[in-house]
């Protein structure tokens, strides 16, 4: 047992370093890739928290991710904060929005839940471009290089950024590895495979649910956070129905309920996209037909694949 | 003073739709007894337990455990209170290991560490026999084995009240024994309610019985005096 344990920490301790490796070796181009894949992967592990691991299937993430962004957008340019303190603010928003959309949302379950957290998700959207006076619309704003400095380190620089994102994504991976691994995340699961099952051996389903989807709204608002003050840019196209879908099809490709399921699923497409859109202009086509392809020979996802047929001991 | 009756039903009532399922059963079950709910198909055992335990709401009346008055606390509530239930149909988590399912029941009860928790997962697995084969997945068991497991799952919360809703339905008749023996076993620390269809394991086993038909308590009394009771042989031949 105790082996097992040493075994799996190991191996997310390899992948964290094996990305701290690249950071020296990448060409620029690739190295620019990886900094953003690695910000956008915390959105998938976000999302892969409630989906994967509880079950939640949720078309309303953008929301989050936007709620983040926005937080830590508006905190520096509007209320003024440093960056270490609006990402501290855009986190307390996240648990405020995903608190109230989840207690509201998971009155609903199955497709119903799809719908509202939708719908909610759009609300939030329209929200942005309402306000535009404040939020800059679909136009969005910059956050100028001069407010992006914490404690001297300036985000604006392409290593600095590469590394920032790195601590940020083994944060997040060591997180939810630790969660999915305690009690809770064991409950979650238990949740999502036989509810009524869970409920008669006395856990209170509403409230796991709900910590599940504080959890992962908080990690997807921490995720835009990140993305906004390391690339500079917030704008409404982040809180759009886009930003809902994309970090469900990085964590189909990847494995979902697997914890590096979101990180492999997020760089593949990232990289199916890049790759092919040299070859050809019809790179989604191209693209459409691999995501089909792998949904039908390899159905558990990239990691989800491997953990089934190799390595079953995968969190 | 300690309640005398570990668990209590005032004029207990459950309608669906036109159907009446439940039909003011006022029931009494002292604590420490194992007490069997017999009735022919469709008497309304299910729904009955389904009430006490919190799965279905009461149309009217009350449940009463320990003296308190659940009939309105939900049923996970109820399960923290000290009711354990097993599913009549199989409901275990197929894809997780043995050791996980009677885990999963056992940590909201359990206060101790992990070698504690080990130990009471490993000792309900025990209980029922599955004690080697607790990194099996529970899917790849026979139908007889997730009973069991269904079982240890109950066991291993360590109930006030365990409640078995047909835990003999598809056990060998070897297997059938050992839950005679397990029943006896747990009865020195539960209280138990066993639904049942095999007269068998309710002669054996139950304290004393409770005879449902048509929602309503027909008859009840020790195996011998239900056993002679002329209401129950007709409503049992009544009903094939």
């Amino acid at each position: 047992m105790r082996a097992g344990e040493n075994r799996v920490w190991l191996l997310h301790i390899a992948v964290v370093l094996v990305i701290l490796a690249l950071h020296f070796v990448l060409p620029p181009y690739h190295h620019g890739i990886l900094a953003r894949v690695m910000v956008l992967a915390i959105l998938a592990m976000g999302y892969n928290f409630a989906f994967g691991y509880t079950g939640l299937l949720s078309l309303g993430h953008a929301l989050f991710f936007g709620a983040g962004m926005y937080a830590m957008g508006l905190g520096i340019t509007g209320l003024g904060l440093s960056p270490g303190i609006a990402v501290l603010f855009a986190i307390v928003c996240s648990v405020l929005v995903s608190a109230i959309i989840g207690s509201l949302a998971l009155r609903t379950a199955g497709v119903s839940l799809m719908i509202v957290t939708l719908m909610f998700a759009q609300a939030g959207w329209y929200l942005i471009l309402y306000f535009g006076e404040i939020t800059r619309g679909d136009e969005g704003f910059v956050i100028p290089q001069a407010q992006r400095l914490v404690a001297g380190i300036d985000l604006a620089d392409s290593n600095n950024r590469y590394l920032i994102a790195l601590i940020l994504f083994a944060i997040v991976l060591f997180t939810t590895l630790k969660l999915v691994r305690s009690s809770f995340g064991k409950a979650l699961v238990a949740i999502r495979e036989n509810e009524e099952r869970a409920k008669m051996l006395g856990y209170n389903v509403f409230a796991y649910k709900l910590g599940a989807i504080i959890v992962s709204g908080t990690i997807s608002g921490l995720a835009g956070a990140a993305y906004g003050l390391l690339f500079g840019y917030v704008g409404a196209t982040f809180a759009s129905v886009q930003y809902s879908i994309l970090p469900l099809l990085w964590v189909l490709l990847g494995g979902a309920s697997t914890i590096l399921g979101p990180f492999v699923g997020t760089l593949f497409m990232t990289y199916l996209i890049d790759i092919s859109s040299e070859f050809t202009e019809a790179y989604l086509l191209v693209a459409g037909v691999i995501l089909v392809l792998l949904t039908l020979f390899a159905r558990q996802g990239i990691v989800g694949e491997v953990k089934k047929r190799f390595a079953p001991w995968l969190p | 003073m300690a309640a005398v009756n570990l668990l209590e039903t005032k004029n207990l009532t459950k309608q669906f739709g036109g159907l009446t399922a439940v039909n003011g059963v006022s029931f009494e079950l002292p604590a420490g007894q194992v007490r069997a709910l017999i009735g022919p198909n469709g008497a309304g055992k299910s729904t009955l337990v389904g009430l006490l335990c919190g799965r279905i709401e009461a149309t009217a009346g009350d449940v009463f455990f320990e003296g308190h008055k659940v009939t309105h606390i939900p049923a996970h509530k109820r399960i923290g209170m000290g009711m354990a239930y097993t599913f009549q149909i199989t409901s275990i988590f197929g894809k997780l290991s043995l050791h996980e399912n009677v885990a999963l029941a056992a940590r909201p009860h359990h206060k101790g560490g992990a070698g504690d928790l080990d130990q009471a997962v490993f000792g309900a697995l025990g209980d029922v026999g599955l004690q080697d084969r607790a990194e099996e997945l529970a899917s790849d068991l026979s139908y007889g084995h997730q009973r069991l497991l269904e079982i240890a799952m109950g066991i291993v919360q360590k109930p006030k009240l365990l409640i078995l809703d047909e835990p003999t339905q598809g056990l060998a008749d070897v297997e059938v024994e050992q839950f005679n023996a397990l029943i006896k076993r747990l009865s020195e620390t539960s209280t138990i309610l066993l639904i049942e269809h095999n007269m068998n394991v309710v002669m054996e086993t139950a304290d004393f019985i409770t005879v449902l038909n048509f929602g309503e308590v027909l008859a009840e009394g020790t195996p011998q005096e239900v056993r002679a009771n002329k209401l129950v042989q007709d409503a049992y031949l009544g009903a094939g």
